[in-house]
């Protein structure tokens, strides 16, 4: 499709941006203007969950919404920012009584429950440490991100506990406590009921001193070689969340917001949760998974105006046969933000025609904890672009240079490797663990997302693919050394190679390659147990959706399992650089 | 084709796309994707697939109605009757 430049007017928005001039905000910006729209703690410092919720349940908008939960069942529920105040306080008590401190790690695993987005709030406040999992994660991916993030406490449900964590209890040693969030009573020492807890726990919690630089925050991400990384971040990240709402998401007092990422990836903590209420925006939240009638009657019903979704469910609703506009009223919505994953340029097309709405498209990544790269409400869209930095954000094209160091690729259309300049508020401050794989990221004054894009002469860029292996399905992040290594300890697999697959709805979907031990024979019948192996392994966000079977994988003389060759030959490029295949 | 058959069609295509799952294991009133863990791109072959047996395709905006195994038979049994 070719590229096709949206131009907008202000007239046509039907709230005036917070960012009209972006050359003039880009140049002026100052990180330090930020920190005027915190208040701070009242002991010193500065935490997520004080200038999210508190400091807005301590002033006029105590009795604003701040939650409204949709159950999967039809429920609806509302919390106001003093509601989150006292119930995140309980939590708080509940982790204190537990004895867990500063930095102690407390993990979730649960659907998109109020408990989730309550005990979150209440761990910052107790300067712990929240790690979020995402419940469609098998055991295996559970465990590995479990004992490298010195899991202390777990917070989940009864179903998610039995079918995926109890089997692991064993491998678990420094796991302190479980807390059930549907249990009516405790099992054990070990095991409790939240609402037993939370009964007893007080609603007043006084939050420590918090230094900006306190750890906050632990994602996981893939790598290509190794197992998933703990990304490290602080804080201080709030920086960037502020701005981005007020530049990315234009958020007004006034705005419904809606993010659907699930927290168990960084958009739905950062977005999901942070922001909005950092802004004291009332933010929904729906418990149930993609239902496209049913999305159409939250944007109508609960009449948001701000939304922040991902192209998969974009392209999705651009199945349905008909003319939303005509169905449900959406007149309330102003502003639809995209990211997960490129945003093919007919969906861009698409929401104009049918929301009578751009979508804009955003690049960003865990590690940057924040959106780095935007299309903006009052700037023109290059459709299939991820638009421009933020204010406060260097991006550039980069090469690597002969002696191993990084050179800048200066003009339009070059193609590079997509690089940050370090030291933003919300960028990572380390994998957790892992200072050598941390400081390999960084080269000569620059960080390297391992995207590769190229930039327009208008300062657009274009994103191109991975640098690396790494699969992205779904909006999400498969490391394929995960997959590979689940897929050995099948008693039939000699050698595995997990790709991502070009698919036109997912982005990429899991496929692996395996050749067989002697004595196996590929089969209809084995493919199959092999699919329901890594399902059961790996849970349905990682497992391989395909498995071919090949008398031998491609190798280099070293060894290593060439997956560039495997995904060349899948979608029938040309090979490239074979001289090190093995013969 | 009545239901039964619809029912054993449905169970046969959800074990192949989810060969983990246990026929046992599907409750005939709780949500397919979400009790036994089929996402969306599961979902969408498992439809393909029984589109391709039953004859009866199920356009996007009625996936709020196949829902449940229960909601399902229903779907396809009123279309099939028809």
């Amino acid at each position: 499709m070719k590229r096709k430049r949206i131009e907008k007017r202000l007239e046509d928005l039907k709230v005036r941006p917070h960012l009209i001039d972006y050359e003039k905000i880009y140049k002026e910006f100052q990180w330090e203007e930020v920190a005027s729209q915190f208040e701070g703690l009242p002991g010193g410092g500065l935490n997520i969950a004080h200038e999210a919720i508190d400091r807005h349940a301590n002033g006029v908008l105590v009795h604003k919404t701040a939650l409204v939960w949709l159950g999967e069942d039809g429920q609806r529920r509302e919390f106001t920012f003093m509601q989150m105040k006292q119930e995140s306080n309980k939590f708080a008590n509940v982790l204190r009584s537990l004895g867990l401190s500063k930095g102690d790690r407390v993990f979730t695993l649960s659907t998109r429950l109020p408990e989730l987005y309550i005990a979150a709030m209440g761990v910052f406040k107790n300067r712990s440490v929240l790690c979020p999992l995402f419940s469609q994660f098998g055991p295996e991916p559970i465990l590995q991100r479990m004992v490298r993030g010195d899991a202390k406490v777990l917070l989940t449900t009864k179903s998610l506990f039995e079918k995926k964590v109890r089997p692991l209890l064993d491998q678990l040693p420094q796991l302190e406590v479980v807390l059930l969030i549907d249990a009516q009573e405790d099992e054990s020492e070990k095991v409790r009921s939240l609402a037993r807890l939370m009964q007893k726990a007080s609603d007043v919690f006084e939050i420590l001193p918090t230094d900006p630089e306190d750890m906050s925050l632990l994602h996981f991400t893939s790598g290509t070689t190794g197992m998933p990384k703990g990304v490290v971040h602080v804080h201080k990240a709030i920086y960037m969340h502020w701005m981005s709402g007020r530049y990315v998401l234009d958020l007004y007092p006034e705005d419904i917001y809606w993010c659907t990422a699930d927290p168990g990836w960084v958009t739905g903590t950062s977005y999901g949760m942070i922001t909005p209420w950092l802004h004291g925006i009332t933010n929904i939240v729906s418990e149930a998974e993609f239902d496209a009638q049913q999305w159409y009657k939250i944007l109508q019903d609960e009449k948001v105006s701000i939304w922040y979704t991902a192209p998969t469910a974009i392209r999705r609703l651009m199945r349905l046969d008909f003319d939303p506009l005509k169905t449900y009223d959406l007149s309330s919505l102003r502003l639809v933000q995209s990211v997960g994953e490129p945003l093919n340029p007919e969906a861009v097309i698409w929401g104009m025609e049918k929301l009578k709405l751009p979508i804009h498209d955003n690049w960003w990544q865990t590690e940057t904890g924040g959106i780095m790269i935007a299309n903006l409400i009052s700037q023109p869209i290059w459709s299939g672009s991820m638009g421009r930095p933020l204010p406060g954000v260097e991006a550039a094209i980069v090469q690597k240079k002969e002696n191993g160091g990084i050179a800048e690729i200066i003009g339009p259309y070059k193609e590079g490797e997509l690089a940050l300049k370090p030291g933003g508020p919300s960028m990572f401050r380390g994998y957790l663990h892992d200072e050598e794989r941390y400081e390999k990221c960084f080269v000569d004054g620059w960080y390297l997302t391992g995207d590769l894009a190229y930039k327009d002469e208008e300062g657009y860029f274009w994103f191109i693919g991975r640098a690396d292996d790494i699969i992205k399905t779904s909006g999400h992040m498969v490391g394929p050394f995960e997959v590979e290594s689940i897929l050995m300890e099948h008693p039939s697999v000699a050698e595995a190679g997990a790709i991502g697959k070009p698919d036109p709805m997912v982005g990429q979907l899991v496929k692996a390659f395996v050749s067989l031990k002697e004595g196996f024979e590929p089969s209809e019948e084995l493919r199959r147990e092999l699919i329901g192996f890594g399902r059961k392994k790996l849970g349905v966000a990682i497992a391989p959706k395909e498995i071919e079977f090949l008398p031998s994988l491609p190798k280099t003389r070293s060894g290593k399992i060439m997956r560039r060759l495997l995904k060349a030959r899948e979608m029938g490029l040309p090979e490239g650089d074979i001289s090190t295949l093995e013969a | 084709m009545n239901e039964e058959q619809i029912k054993q069609s449905i169970i046969r295509q959800i074990v192949l796309i989810a060969p983990d799952v246990d026929p046992g294991e599907i409750v005939p009133d709780k949500n397919i994707q979400r009790s036994l863990e089929i996402d969306s791109f599961d979902f969408l072959k498992i439809l393909t697939a029984l589109n391709e047996e039953l004859g009866v395709a199920v356009p996007e905006a009625d996936y709020g109605q196949v829902d449940t195994l229960e909601h399902m038979i229903a779907y396809f049994a009123k279309r099939i009757a028809s």
